[in-house]
């Protein structure tokens, strides 16, 4: 739809005419604000707990547990340098045997939401596929957060699960 | 021939004064909208449509994604 608006403001005179093409998706999907009747409401990325424990493909499993238990965590999230996601721990991953590389003990290729979805509209898929948490990440597979079902419910005074 | 830009050159030329317009019918920008954006949907541009915009100014347009 861009492209076709953009030549046609070319064809009406205008003589300096750019194509945002990825649009408003790539802008929702990296977090950013937004102006309009949505823009105050919740979003899993602003819901999504920051401080959740990241941990590298190649460290021990009992490292891993050790420093998220520290953090009040009982999940954490494996990310490479750049921050994108690989996999997840949570409790069931994270009790296994205590030598075991993040590597083998992971939660391979989970699934990730985008920051800009709707509070409302991820209580409503966690449920319908009962997760506890999600991993938040940016369109380029960034992690942004892990969004719990609890603050989810709460945000949208559903406080039944 | 109008250019591709990222979301990078968007905010720096939206900041060094170009103009933003939401391509998407206007019940779509009054959900969300990027900040600063004004309304002219697809089928509204036109010679009308377009008064409020300045023809020497850079004019950028975004619908919801390429697709």
């Amino acid at each position: 739809m861009s492209p076709r608006a953009a030549w046609r403001l070319e064809s009406l005179g205008f003589h300096e005419v750019y194509d945002y093409a990825v649009g408003k998706l790539d802008w929702l999907a990296a977090g950013l604000p937004t102006e309009g009747t949505n823009a105050q409401k919740p979003r899993a990325g602003t819901l999504a707990r920051k401080d959740v424990p990241t941990c590298h493909l190649d460290e021990r499993l009992i490292e891993v547990r050790q420093r998220a238990l520290a953090a009040g965590w009982n999940a954490a999230i494996v990310v490479n340098s750049e921050r994108v996601v690989f996999g997840l721990l949570r409790a069931k991953e994270l009790a296994g045997d205590d030598g075991q590389l993040i590597s083998h003990a992971m939660r391979p290729g989970p699934s990730t939401f985008r920051p800009y979805v709707l509070a409302a509209e991820m209580a409503k898929t966690m449920a319908d596929h009962k997760l506890e948490s999600s991993p938040i990440t940016t369109s380029d597979g960034r992690l942004v957060g892990l969004l719990l079902q609890k603050d989810v419910l709460e945000a949208t005074g559903n406080t039944s699960s | 021939m109008p250019k591709e830009i990222d979301r990078q050159e968007l905010r720096r030329m939206v900041a060094a004064g170009a103009q933003l317009v939401e391509v998407l019918p206007a019940e779509e920008y009054v959900e969300d909208h990027l900040p600063g954006a004004i309304s002219i949907p697809l089928r509204h541009i036109d010679a009308e449509g377009t008064k409020g915009l300045d023809q020497n100014r850079a004019v950028i347009v975004y619908c919801w994604d390429v697709a």
